[in-house]
């Protein structure tokens, strides 16, 4: 059985979207499975309404976002639902939405985009984290 | 110093940041046959370092880093 990382995506902003794309490719190449359980803000950026907004920026890094949004721009850095297609294309990567922020926020699976593979709760996310060589809350 | 030799298939990989053409090499690895040698154009980084680890631990061989003028291209050969 492959190496497990454990992925708590809890920030829907980008400063913490992107790293997650980036760290499940890294993973992913180096042969790991990859489990992101998506909670709160981190799921709410998974709906196909947040899609289609603009990327929120971090209040902390506010005053940075135009530039940063400007050399991501230029650069064509891919977005971080890219970055996770890629990652999912290439591996092992299971995306799993958060069974309480689904009640709280009113969401269904259909609401989701397609990355989203399994609705679970918070005990069965623990139980398969239990065993993850990296284990990130983000 | 290795010998540099053209490639099966060459992934330009230019402009792409960490981890785009790694993931972009193992794609390429994975669509190609057994005995090819894969270029990647890279000016990122991260893959100096990234891209010969993976090969050694996916366990392909690296022929070769050959510097150009704004990028590295690394050879690979897809050994299994």
């Amino acid at each position: 059985m492959a190496d497990k990382m454990s992925i708590i995506l809890f920030s829907g902003t980008m400063d913490k979207l992107l790293p997650v794309g980036v760290l499940a490719s890294g993973g992913v190449a180096m042969g790991m499975d990859v489990e992101i359980f998506a909670t709160f803000w981190g799921l709410q950026a998974l709906t196909k309404g947040a899609a289609q907004q603009p990327p929120r920026m971090s209040k902390d890094f506010e005053d940075m976002a135009p530039m940063m949004m400007q050399l991501m721009q230029e650069k064509n850095v891919p977005s971080f639902l890219d970055t996770l297609k890629t990652a999912k294309e290439l591996g092992n990567v299971r995306v799993l939405a958060c069974s309480m922020t689904m009640d709280l926020m009113d969401l269904t699976k259909e609401d989701f985009v397609d990355i989203v593979d399994d609705v679970v709760g918070v005990g069965e996310f623990v139980d398969s984290a239990r065993d993850a060589k990296i284990t990130l809350f983000i | 110093m290795p010998e540099e030799v053209e490639a099966n298939v060459t992934v330009d990989a230019r402009g792409s940041f960490c981890p785009g053409p790694l993931m972009e090499l193992i794609r390429a690895i994975r669509e190609g046959e057994v005995g090819d040698v894969i270029a990647v154009l890279s000016n990122d980084t991260g893959s100096r370092r990234d891209i010969p680890l993976w090969i050694e631990k996916a366990g392909h061989e690296l022929i070769g880093i050959f510097d150009k003028e704004d990028h590295a291209r690394f050879l690979v050969k897809k050994l299994k």
